[in-house]
């Protein structure tokens, strides 16, 4: 009883070609549902990154006497957590090319790769945090620290969940194998992966390299 | 070991909340007492707690609504007799109690009313209407509802177990910060709102895929039904905004709970940065809550006037114009911050360009209804009333939207007339014609109509007569949030104010009487074809209720309006012009517990968090992600339905509408 000639459709693509046209030739396949869902999803995130960043930028000045960006910010350290990070994005992304290829042993390897880069990066930033605080530059310091110890803590928060996930993501391609949804579920991994590579990049740049222009050339 | 919370913390010494705490509290035991002793409990668990079906969830969030609608209205219950005895007295409510109220009054009216009753009708309407067996993500669709439910029972936990915020529905710091609410209320109000606020930006996200990559073949997006359209409108504006509430409450808890200086008075601290951040997430919040609303009218008017939607394409535009207008004009909440005449006038001026795609979509419905024969049943009765009064909000609105006038009325009753005005007229009023015109869809009987128009009279003539003094009150100067007054010139137009409020109640009164009856006459009220109102989309083309699969066989779309004109074909010739398909089975997905014990979880969390119970916070967080891997681990995502049961299914139906039609024939 439903509309217009009715005949079963076992695979919607099929009718693609005789309608419409845009999107509009029946559900898509669950992969590109699921990596729809999953870049809406990392829209959002990158949404909150941004009030976090608005956040920062209205306190950036708001130092209350204490230390200001200039006096923190190490680029050595930074550039070493660039590096990691940018690093795991590119075995990551050899991950995915040994799941393409259904290969255990350099899935899990580059995985694992990607793993220890990625806590590389977090001990990197989480030694910045120590000292920052053993300096008297811990977040409760002036409203200039809580941003910034909220907006990089909060890229951090990411890549740790983002890790968890990986060895989770590891241990069920040991399990299960290369079946479909567990791809589904490493293609958002990778997503996430990589656009927490994007976050800090802007980190990077707006914060740490910004921070330390010289007073002169800020705005 | 239990952090702050002590026997202190239940109200023992105040008799209103403790009353009302503990009729809540037996009221509950009761209903799970008489679920246990009927044997319901195994059907519930299976049929509805761990359903992933779409309808079955947005079902139970507009009983979440509706429950939630009562709390709420109680406490304006209390605020209106409040404000008619406090004329030079001191009346009932202690100033400490009075501002819990109004605070959790628009808490609970916006995020645990207004937002489940309009992700519900999205969530049971769409599927059906884009002619599609589910939701993209059928799973996280319970996660997303139960977070809300978990969110709603922390509110309400707090009727019990400490206090509520003081700080009014959005806690402006510095008042909510530590140094002047140092009680848990704040706390409760932040924790319920990061737990249902992840689940609506799950919802979002969820219904935005849906709309965009899950359509029956042939349904481009200019063949999308209006409701459709505006639910798109408001998916992308919550996964637009949402985060900001999330990022924005979250530097609040910091502030709170770890000696932070977002928004303080001390070491550099912004309070202005929040009322930014806040509003840059809550007027488009506002147009979240509208968009679905006028989607629903816009189903409504062109249904019960039997014709096409008038400027379909200019309603769309409208529609999206508003999705990004939406996001110009949050200044305009707080003109009196003193941002200058400059960005006030960009503000002003964005506010009111709003007014003009909003005028273009009433003037469609006007035109809709212009020549067409207009049956003027419950739902139509609420588009009606909703026409007249959200003029009259958004004319008050533009008003507001005039910088100089809003320095006058900036926080007055008149504000809080408006906001009713729009919010009332609007949403509350689209959501109950929603609930009115897809009821017979979602249980196969309609409602009762003599009892329905009542309801709407009542709630339509109790509007005005609650929300016109208060625009006469703010007008001669009335603030909001007064918990006592000593200007004899008010005190009339208070009392006339609640008596509006008694009349709203006789409507919610008849609404309840209207559902009860409805239910117990339900044999007599049955309507086998689908499609009781003569519908026009794709919902009505399949069973009331519809099969768990919603259709036999995906519908291919060719025009606008798919299933009106196959059914005026079958009229006119008096016989079902499509022959039977041939039935192929069909898989769905499981259901799963999984929403329900994240929602446990969650609700175990976030109490934990607001008592500072810290080892039990680890310890719920470590169970979640075990439950996280457990679920993760299943094998068995999807059931198959054989293609003879879903033949049984459909032909049931078929031999319904054949019916009917023989029947026109004689």
């Amino acid at each position: 009883m439903s509309a217009q000639a009715v005949h079963a459709l076992p695979d919607p693509h099929h009718a693609s070609s005789q309608v419409t046209g845009h999107g509009a030739g029946g559900p898509a396949p669950k992969r590109i549902v699921v990596g729809y869902g999953f870049w809406i999803f990392l829209l959002s995130d990158v949404i909150m990154f941004s009030s976090f960043f608005a956040a920062y930028a209205v306190l950036f000045k708001n130092t209350a006497g204490g230390p200001v960006a200039q006096q923190l910010f190490d680029l050595r350290n930074t550039a070493a957590e660039t590096a990691c990070l940018l690093g795991s994005t590119f075995t990551c992304a050899m991950a995915g090319l040994a799941v393409g290829k259904r290969n255990q042993k350099w899935t899990q390897l580059a995985l694992l790769a990607t793993g220890l880069l990625g806590v590389t990066f977090i001990s990197l930033e989480l030694r910045e945090f120590a000292s920052l605080v053993a300096r008297g530059a811990g977040p409760t310091r002036s409203a200039f620290l809580s941003s910034f110890f909220t907006l990089v803590g909060c890229h951090g928060a990411h890549v740790t969940v983002g890790l968890l996930w990986l060895g989770t993501m590891m241990a069920q391609f040991y399990a299960k194998g290369f079946r479909q949804n567990i791809r589904h579920r490493f293609l958002c991994f990778s997503l996430f992966w990589h656009a927490l590579d994007i976050i800090w990049v802007a980190i990077f740049s707006l914060v740490y390299l910004v921070g330390t222009l010289p007073q002169e050339l800020l705005p | 070991m239990l952090g702050k919370l002590t026997w202190q913390a239940i109200p023992f010494g105040q008799p209103i909340p403790l009353a009302v705490g503990a009729f809540v509290v037996f009221g509950m035991c009761a209903v799970l007492i008489w679920v246990a002793a009927k044997g319901y409990v195994p059907y519930l668990w299976r049929e509805w707690i761990t359903s992933v079906d779409h309808k079955r969830i947005g079902i139970m969030y507009c009983l979440l609504a509706s429950i939630m609608l009562l709390r709420g209205f109680s406490d304006a219950l209390m605020m209106r007799s409040q404000q008619a005895l406090a004329f030079h007295a001191a009346g009932y409510l202690p100033p400490e109690h009075y501002d819990q109220i109004f605070s959790a009054h628009g808490m609970i009216m916006i995020f645990f009313v207004a937002m489940p009753f309009v992700i519900g009708l999205m969530n049971f309407v769409i599927p059906l209407q884009l002619g599609v067996r589910d939701v993209a993500f059928p799973t996280l669709n319970a996660v997303s509802f139960w977070l809300t439910a978990a969110g709603a029972l922390l509110v309400n936990v707090s009727l019990v177990i400490g206090e509520f915020a003081r700080t009014g529905w959005l806690p402006y710091p510095p008042l909510s910060e530590l140094t002047y609410s140092p009680g848990v209320g704040v706390d409760y109000y932040l924790w319920a709102l990061q737990i249902s606020g992840v689940g609506t930006l799950m919802a979002g996200i969820n219904m935005a895929t849906t709309i965009l990559k899950m359509r029956a073949p042939g349904m481009n997006y200019m063949r999308m039904p209006m409701f459709c359209w505006t639910s798109l409108a408001s998916s992308l504006l919550i996964v637009a905004a949402f985060p900001i509430l999330t990022s924005t409450l979250a530097m609040l808890l910091l502030d709170r709970y770890v000696g932070f200086h977002f928004f303080t008075n001390e070491a550099g601290g912004n309070a202005m940065m929040f009322m930014n951040l806040i509003w840059a997430w809550g007027h488009p919040e506002v147009y979240i809550l509208v968009l679905p609303a006028f989607g629903v009218f816009s189903e409504v008017v062109s249904t019960f006037s039997g014709k096409p939607l008038f400027g379909y394409r200019s309603m769309v535009m409208a529609t999206m114009a508003i999705c990004v207008l939406s996001f110009t004009v949050w200044l305009h909440h707080f003109f009196t911050m003193g941002a200058g005449a400059d960005v006030n006038g960009f503000f002003g001026i964005a506010s009111m360009l709003i007014a003009i795609p909003t005028g273009v979509k009433i003037y469609n419905w006007l035109f809709t209804m212009y020549g067409g024969r207009v049956r003027f049943s419950s739902p139509m009765l609420w588009a009606l009333g909703f026409m007249v009064t959200f003029v009259i909000g958004g004319m008050t609105g533009v008003l507001l939207a005039v910088p100089p006038a809003d320095f006058v009325l900036h926080n007055s009753l008149f504000l809080v007339a408006h906001f009713h005005n729009v919010i009332i007229g609007g949403v509350l009023f689209g959501a109950f014609a929603g609930y009115t015109y897809w009821f017979p869809k979602a249980f196969g009987f309609t409602l009762d109509e003599r009892l329905g128009k009542a309801a709407f009279w009542c709630w339509f003539v109790g509007f005005y007569v609650a929300f016109v003094p208060l625009y006469v009150v703010g007008l001669e100067g009335m603030t909001r949030r007064m918990q006592h007054y000593d200007r004899p010139e008010w005190y009339p137009w208070l009392l006339v104010a609640g008596v509006g409020a008694l009349i709203i109640l006789c409507g919610i009164a008849l609404q309840i009487a209207q559902l009860t009856i409805s239910i117990r006459s339900r044999e007599r009220r049955r309507e086998p074809t689908g499609d009781p109102w003569d519908g026009r989309s794709l919902e009505w083309a399949t069973a009331s209720p519809p099969p768990v699969f919603n259709f036999a066989v995906l519908p291919i779309v060719a025009d606008e309006e798919p299933y009106w004109n196959v059914k005026q074909r079958a009229r006119a010739q008096m016989r079902l012009v499509t022959a039977e398909p041939k039935y192929e089975h069909i898989e769905m997905p499981r259901n799963s517990p999984v929403g329900f014990i994240t929602a446990f979880f969650a609700v175990l969390t976030g109490f934990c968090l607001i008592w500072h119970i810290w080892w039990l916070v680890v310890l719920g967080l470590v169970c979640a992600y075990i439950s996280f891997v457990v679920f993760a681990w299943r094998d068995e995502g999807e059931f198959e339905i054989s293609a003879e049961e879903v033949a049984r299914i459909d032909r049931a139906n078929r031999e319904a509408r054949a019916e009917y039609l023989r029947g026109l024939a004689q």
